[in-house]
């Protein structure tokens, strides 16, 4: 039998005793077989002595037992991580922060408890998952769409709880900004709701957000304050058309003009799905077929801006590509792409092209048609591709880890950023995966987002932790900072956040102290560590 | 053939060679629900259609010499299936038994080994 550590064998299988009465024998795993199922499988510690390990899990099927365990961990004093769907791979997945915690898997809490679709929301519990959602949307043929992040099968309650992100329009693919109300057992077992959830027999629980008085949602967001059991969200309407097309330009400083005018269409919510700046000219469009023989030798003899730009011009092959995608009514979309149009055709020799364009509903085999399945608010796994066996990737890798720090929304940051790391990368020997490109996620900024494979070699993915760490100071000096990261990463990265000698960081640790005084839930989660562990911060 | 055809054809073929119905409905019903779990889990990377990683990628391994899609496969065992479920392999994440319970798994095995009974 695992033990979490400083705890007596004798305590622990008492607690154990104590877990199966709450929930059945069958919902505590103990077996080395078992706890190998809540290792990170896209771990970059993969077989090295800081591998993060499970002492146990225990899974319970409602609140009521959730508040049980944490009143049982409490009394013996046991560290408790909570997953949802434990899908959170590239972040640690089921893994805990703290290895030899006892991980509280609430997949079986998987209820869908409510969705009103004339008010376009929904109340779930955090084992569900967006396909399960979909699949009750479709069945009940409902006229509502969800915004997915990549992996369908993550929970809508731990993707907002990470602060992920999705495809659509604005004001959905901020999982953590659509959300609507939540219920939070805290860690000595208390029950709290949120919002106007704290008032009983609320009408409005996942419709207003804020409640009366302090709005302590966030407390419960890339932290360990409470483990979260229900999520109000807000959900988009079924819209009747759906179009996107690609706005091409041909010279480097097309690129200034161009971000500044999506920034403006994104705001006025023109243009309101995420997209990305791609350069087929520098890197390929994201999923584009390998580059024509001249364009591959362009790139490998890397020459100055001119010859590029010439190059662009006489083959058609742009500098910069934007795809922007439209939700609304078929004359509505074609009225935003006919205006976008106007707007970028501002920028000199700039076309453009027809996309897609569907009305929905859409039936089961249209659905099965769609390769881009997440602007149209239709979970798949299809990212999954990347790093995956591919007729021009033989050889997948064991899975991804990511780098995304948040720049400024303009042309000057992205070069900036892009010149840094691409200098830095030279500098180090490195070449990280990845589209050195920015994405749209949030309607102020861009995300850059760098990526590393997993390896089963613990000498690559030392060095490639040993990169992303010095990625996170080199950001850091540029003043970009990172979103959201691994457990490896959690404490270099909140170390960046620095302001007033941490302050902010005293702040969360004072809350810590008062909301968990035995330390006891996921300790170290986002660089929060329980005042008996800080000294064993990284 | 469907898969209500597929269960009645099963069961009209058990008893003209005097197998137990019983047994064999227990069969039957141990295909659906394995068909229910491989569309909740499996189906998303290793059905039909272009954005199925898995099954491009086994497109890739095994260039059609063998299916690469799983529910054509003839030559899948229970262990072999119970393997990879619960190890995973590459990009591919293990199943915890919250996801996949023993008793799905075996569900599961059950559709994906229906053919070579």
């Amino acid at each position: 039998m695992r033990t979490p550590p400083g705890l007596a064998p004798e305590s622990f299988a008492t607690a154990l005793r104590e877990f199966e009465g709450v929930v059945g024998k069958d919902w505590v795993f103990t077996s080395d077989d078992d706890l190998h199922l809540y290792q990170d499988a896209y771990s970059p510690f993969w077989g090295e002595p800081d591998e993060r390990k499970a002492s146990a899990a225990v899974a319970p099927h409602s609140t009521e037992e959730v508040q049980a365990i944490m009143r049982i961990a409490n009394a013996h004093k046991i560290p408790i991580y909570p997953i949802s769907t434990g899908r959170n791979l590239g972040y640690g997945g089921a893994a805990p922060v703290y290895s030899g915690s006892v991980v509280l898997d609430l997949k079986r809490m998987n209820r869908i408890l409510e969705v009103n679709e004339r008010n376009a929301t929904c109340l779930v519990e955090p084992g569900v998952s967006y396909f399960d959602l979909y699949r009750h949307i479709r069945a009940n043929k409902l006229k509502l769409w969800i915004d997915c992040p990549d992996p369908g099968w993550g929970s809508l309650i731990g993707n907002a709880l990470e602060r992920g992100n999705g495809y659509t329009l604005a004001p959905y693919r901020d999982h953590w900004g659509a959300h609507a109300g939540m219920e939070v057992v805290l860690p000595d077992g208390d029950l709290v709701r949120t919002g106007m959830g704290a008032m009983p027999g609320a009408k409005t629980w996942q419709q207003f957000k804020y409640g009366y008085g302090p709005h302590l949602d966030g407390l419960f967001s890339q932290s360990n304050f409470g483990v979260v059991t229900k999520m109000g969200f807000w959900m988009m309407p079924e819209p009747e058309a759906f179009r996107s097309g690609t706005v091409m330009v041909y010279r480097y400083d097309d690129l200034f003009k161009l971000v500044d005018i999506l920034a403006y269409l994104e705001n006025l919510k023109v243009m309101s799905a995420t997209t990305r700046v791609e350069s087929p000219l520098l890197f390929g469009a994201f999923k584009a077929p390998p580059p024509s023989p001249e364009l591959a030798a362009l790139r490998a003899r890397n020459p100055g801006r001119e010859e590029y730009e010439a190059f662009a011009a006489n083959n058609n092959v742009p500098y910069w590509s934007v795809i922007l995608r439209f939700y609304g009514s078929p004359k509505l979309t074609a009225a935003h792409w006919e205006y976008a149009q106007e707007k970028f055709g501002t920028i000199a020799g700039a076309k453009f092209k027809d996309g897609d364009f569907y009305e929905f509903p859409l039936s089961d085999a249209a659905v099965n048609r769609i390769m881009d399945k997440a602007p149209l608010g239709i979970p798949s796994l299809e990212a999954f591709s990347m790093g995956g066996r591919t007729p021009t990737n033989p050889t997948p890798s064991n899975g991804h880890m990511w780098f995304s720090p948040i720049i400024p929304m303009s042309g000057e940051a992205v070069q900036e950023c892009e010149r840094v790391f691409r200098e830095a990368f030279a500098q180090w020997g490195v070449n990280p995966l990845g589209l050195p490109l920015p994405q749209l996620y949030h309607e102020r900024t861009f995300f850059q987002i760098y990526g590393f494979p997993i390896s089963h070699d613990a000498e690559t993915n030392r060095k490639n932790r040993e990169t992303f760490k010095r990625m996170i100071a080199l950001a850091a000096e540029h003043g970009w900072g990172e979103y959201r990261t691994a457990p490896a990463f959690m404490d270099a990265c909140a170390d960046t956040y620095s302001f007033n000698n941490h302050a902010l960081r005293r702040l969360q640790e004072k809350l810590k102290d008062a909301v968990d005084p035995n330390g006891i839930l996921s300790a170290g989660r986002y660089g929060i560590w329980p005042e008996h562990l800080r000294k064993t911060r990284s | 053939m469907s898969k209500v055809g597929y269960c009645s054809a099963a069961l009209l073929l058990g008893v003209a060679l005097g197998m137990p119905v019983r047994a064999l409905a227990a069969d039957a019903a141990s295909v659906q629900k394995g068909k229910q779990v491989f569309q909740i889990w499996c189906e998303a990377c290793h059905g039909s259609g272009a954005d199925r990683p898995g099954t491009l990628g086994l497109e890739v391994k095994y260039s059609g010499k063998i299916p690469a899609r799983l529910e054509d496969r003839k030559d899948l065992t229970p262990d072999f299936i119970k393997l990879y479920v619960r190890n995973g392999f590459a990009m591919m994440a293990p199943f915890r038994k919250t996801e996949i319970s023993d008793a799905e798994l075996g569900a599961l095995t059950a559709y994906l080994t229906r053919t070579q009974k």
